[in-house]
C-alpha cells in the first residue's frame, strides 16, 4: 500500500471532512482509512475474483463449516427449553449432586466455548486462503493489503 | 474543563437534604472520577470521524472482547438474573443460557463480514448494493428504536436501583446523574471513552462476581456436594405462609406448563429465538466491531467476549443459588437486591458498597454504548446520507451532528425515564431484542447471502419486523394486564410475552416477499463485490495510524 502523506495522524477534518462520503474539490486522495466503497471501488476486478476457483473454494469451505455449525448449535440450544418444558421427568433424573436439567444447561456454555474455539482454529485456514487470493492480485492504489 | 465539573457535580449536588455519604456513594464517585479522567484523555484524541465513531479502529482483540462484554452485560443480567435464580431457582439459570449462545450467531455469521464491508454502522453493509437512502432511513429508524427502548429500560432500572442502594438519593437525581454522565462520555470522549468505560466496567463486574462466588463456595467449605444439597432444600413460603423446603434445581417455577397455562416453554423458545437472532442485530453490539483493525481481530474479540460472558453467567448461578440458600428468599426484600444483599451478608458493608458501585458502573457502560450507537446512526445514516446525499457541508459536520444527537438522545431518555418511573418497563429489553431479531438480522443476513435481495425487500423486512414486534408486544401480557397493573387494562390478545417466534418469521417473510414482488434487479450487480469484500477483507476500512 503506498504511504499517504502525513498518514501518521487522522486527517479527517482537513482532508475529507467536507465530503466524508463523496469528496469534492481535493487535489490529494484521502487516507486509505477514510476511503469509501465508491472511492476505491476499482481497487480490484470484483467479478474476476468472484469467478476464481480459489475464491469459490474459500466460499465453499466457509459454508461447509458455518452452515452445519450453526444448525448444530441452534438444535442443541433449543433442545434445552423443549426437553425441560415437555419432558420434565426425564430432566429431573439425578446425576450425582445435581440433575440432568442442570448438567444440560451447564453443558450449553461448554458447547458454545468449544464451538467458538473450533471456529477460531478453522478460520485461520480461511484467512490463509483469503490471503493467498489477495496477494496474487496486482497491487493497485490504496486499500488492499 | 467545565463539563467535567458540571458532570462531577451532577450526582451529589442533585441529592436532596437528608442524604448521607455512604461507602457505596464513595466508590461510585471514584468510578465517576476515573471515567471522567478517561473522557478528558479521549476527548483530545477523538478528532476526526473514524476516531470519534470507531476509536480509530485501533482497539486490540482482547480489549474489544472486554468492551463487548461490558456493553452487553446489563444490570438486568447482573441483578435481575441473580434475583430470578434466588427466587425461582433452575428456570432463572435456563433463562441466562441464551445470552451466551447468542454470540455464536455473532461469531459465525455477522462479525467478520460486517467489519470487512462496513464503516460506522450496520446500514453501511446494507447500503452497499441496495439503494442507500431508503435503506439507511429505515435502518436508522430501527437502530434509534432499539437503542431508545433499551436505554429507557436501563435508566428506569438505574433510578429504581438507587432508591434501594443509596437511601437519600432520589429517583430523579439518579436518572439525571446517569444520563448526564453518559452524555458527557459520548459527547466529549466518543467511542474511545465509551470503550474504556465498558472495559473498566467489565473488569469490575467480573472481579465482583468472582469474589462473591468464592465467598459463596467458602460458605459451603468449597464443597459442591454440600452446595447442591442446600440448593435441593431451599425454604420458601408455602401457600399457607409456613416455610416448606423446595428443590431449586427442579425446573418449572417460571416457565413450567402448570404455572403458565401451557405457554411457558413456547415463551421461553420465543425468547431464545429473539436472543439468538437479536444479539447479532443489536446496533450497539455491532458498532463495536468497527473499533478493531480488521476482521480477524473482530473474530478474536467475539471469542474473548464469549469467554467473559459465559464465565459471568455461570457465576450468576453461584450468586443466585447462594442468595437462595444462605439468605433464603423469605429474607430478601426485593428480588433484584439478592446479589447486593448476599454481598452484605458474606463480605460486609464495604463489599456491599463495591457491588452497588459495580451495578451503577454496569448501567453507565451499557447506556453509553447505546447512546453512541444511536447518535452515530443518526449522524452517519440519516443526517449525512439520507438528508444530504452523502455529503458533509462543512469540515467535521458529521461528528458535530453526532455530538448534538447524543445530547438530544440522552436528554430525551432522561425525561422519558422520569416520566415512566412507576411503570414496569422490563419488557422494553425484550422488545429491543425482538426488533433487532425481526427487523435488523433478516436484512443483514439476506443482503450478505442472497443475490436477488433488493431495496424493496430490505425496506419491507425492516418495516414489518419493527412494527410487527411493537404491535405484538402491545398485545402481549407484558402490556395488557387485567386489573390496571399494566399499561393497558385488558385481557392480553397475544399469549406470549416474547413475540420472537412470530415476529422473526414475519420479518424474513416480508423481506422475501418485498424482494420477489419487485422487479428491481440493480442490487445483483454489486453482489460479487460485496461477497469478495466480506470474505477477503479487500478494501476494508483501515485503522488510523496512531
Amino acid at each position: 500500500m503506498p504511504e499517504q502523506p502525513n498518514s501518521d495522524r487522522d486527517l479527517t477534518p482537513e482532508v475529507s471532512a467536507e465530503t466524508d462520503v463523496a469528496r469534492l474539490g481535493h487535489s490529494s486522495p484521502p487516507p486509505a482509512h477514510e476511503q469509501t466503497a465508491d472511492e476505491d471501488a476499482q481497487i480490484a476486478d470484483w467479478e474476476g475474483i468472484a469467478a476464481q476457483p480459489q475464491f469459490k473454494a474459500l466460499l465453499a469451505a466457509k459454508l461447509k463449516f458455518i452452515v452445519p455449525a450453526t444448525l448444530f448449535f441452534v438444535v442443541y440450544y433449543f433442545a434445552l427449553p423443549v426437553l425441560v418444558g415437555w419432558f420434565p421427568e426425564l430432566m429431573e433424573k439425578r446425576i450425582g449432586p445435581v440433575n440432568l436439567a442442570y448438567v444440560f444447561a451447564l453443558s450449553q456454555f461448554f458447547m458454545a466455548w468449544i464451538l467458538a474455539y473450533v471456529y477460531l482454529r478453522k478460520a485461520s485456514q480461511f484467512d490463509d486462503q483469503a490471503h493467498a487470493i489477495v496477494s496474487k492480485l496486482d497491487q493497485p492504489k490504496g486499500g488492499a493489503k | 474543563m467545565n463539563f467535567l465539573l458540571a458532570a462531577a457535580a451532577a450526582t451529589p449536588a442533585a441529592a436532596p437534604a437528608g442524604f448521607q455519604f455512604t461507602p457505596a456513594l464513595g466508590m461510585f464517585l471514584a468510578f465517576v472520577v476515573v471515567t471522567l479522567g478517561i473522557t478528558y484523555w479521549s476527548a483530545r484524541k477523538s478528532t476526526g470521524a473514524s476516531n470519534y465513531f470507531a476509536a480509530g479502529r485501533g482497539i486490540t482483540g482482547w480489549r474489544n472482547g472486554l468492551a463487548v462484554a461490558g456493553d452487553y452485560m446489563s444490570a438486568a443480567s447482573f441483578l435481575g438474573i441473580a434475583g430470578m435464580i434466588a427466587f425461582k431457582g433452575y428456570d432463572g439459570f435456563m433463562y441466562s443460557v441464551g445470552w451466551l449462545v447468542a454470540y455464536l450467531t455473532v461469531l459465525l455469521v455477522v462479525a467478520e463480514p460486517l467489519r470487512n464491508a462496513g464503516k460506522y454502522t450496520m446500514a453501511d453493509v446494507l447500503a452497499y448494493r441496495l439503494s442507500p437512502r431508503p435503506v439507511r432511513a429505515m435502518a436508522s429508524l430501527s437502530t434509534l428504536t432499539v437503542s431508545t427502548f433499551y436505554m429507557i429500560a436501563q435508566m428506569v432500572g438505574a433510578g429504581a436501583l438507587v432508591k434501594l442502594l443509596l437511601p437519600g438519593v432520589s429517583y430523579e437525581a439518579a436518572v439525571a446523574g446517569v444520563g448526564v454522565l453518559m452524555i458527557v462520555y459520548v459527547v466529549f470522549g466518543g467511542m474511545l471513552a465509551t470503550t474504556w468505560v465498558q472495559i473498566i466496567k467489565a473488569i469490575l463486574l467480573m472481579s465482583g462476581s468472582l469474589f462473591l462466588s468464592v465467598l459463596v463456595l467458602k460458605h459451603f467449605d468449597f464443597s459442591f456436594v454440600k452446595f447442591f444439597e442446600a440448593v435441593g432444600k431451599v425454604p420458601v413460603a408455602g401457600p399457607d405462609g409456613t416455610l416448606v423446603e423446595k428443590d431449586f434445581l427442579k425446573p418449572g417455577l417460571i416457565f413450567g406448563l402448570q404455572v403458565t397455562k401451557g405457554w411457558g416453554p413456547i415463551d421461553l423458545i420465543s425468547l431464545g429465538l429473539a436472543l439468538v437472532f437479536g444479539t447479532a442485530g443489536l446496533p450497539h453490539v455491532l458498532v463495536r466491531f468497527y473499533t478493531v483493525p480488521d476482521a480477524k481481530t473482530a473474530r478474536v474479540s467475539v471469542v474473548w467476549a464469549m469467554a467473559i460472558i459465559g464465565a459471568f453467567y455461570i457465576m450468576t448461578t453461584f450468586l443466585g443459588f447462594g442468595a437462595a440458600t444462605i439468605l433464603t428468599p423469605a429474607k430478601i426484600s426485593v428480588e433484584n437486591m439478592s446479589a447486593p444483599l448476599l454481598a452484605k451478608a458474606l463480605g460486609g458493608e464495604i463489599f456491599f458498597a463495591f457491588i452497588s458501585a459495580v451495578a451503577f458502573a454496569t448501567i453507565l457502560a451499557v447506556v453509553a454504548g447505546l447512546t453512541i450507537s444511536a447518535s452515530t446512526s443518526f449522524a452517519h445514516d440519516f443526517y449525512t446520507n439520507v438528508l444530504h446525499h452523502g455529503r458533509e457541508r462543512g469540515p467535521g459536520e458529521e461528528v458535530r451532528v453526532a455530538r448534538i444527537a447524543a445530547f438530544v438522545v440522552g436528554a430525551v431518555a432522561i425525561l422519558l425515564a422520569i416520566k415512566l418511573q412507576t411503570i414496569n418497563v422490563a419488557f422494553l429489553v425484550g422488545l429491543a431484542f425482538a426488533v433487532a431479531a425481526s427487523a435488523n438480522l433478516p436484512v443483514i443476513v439476506l443482503s450478505l447471502f442472497w443475490k436477488r435481495f433488493n431495496t424493496s425487500g430490505a425496506c419491507w423486512g425492516l418495516g414489518v419486523g419493527l412494527i410487527g414486534s411493537i404491535i405484538l408486544i402491545i398485545l402481549s401480557p407484558s402490556v395488557m394486564v387485567p386489573g390496571g397493573k399494566g399499561l393497558i387494562d385488558a385481557e392480553p390478545w397475544f399469549p406470549l410475552k416474547n413475540p420472537g417466534i412470530v415476529s422473526i418469521p414475519l420479518g424474513f417473510l416480508a423481506a422475501w416477499l418485498g424482494t420477489i414482488l419487485s422487479n428491481d434487479r440493480t442490487s445483483e450487480a454489486k453482489f460479487a463485490e460485496l461477497t469478495v469484500r466480506a470474505n477477503t477483507g479487500l478494501g476494508a476500512e483501515k485503522a488510523t495510524a496512531h
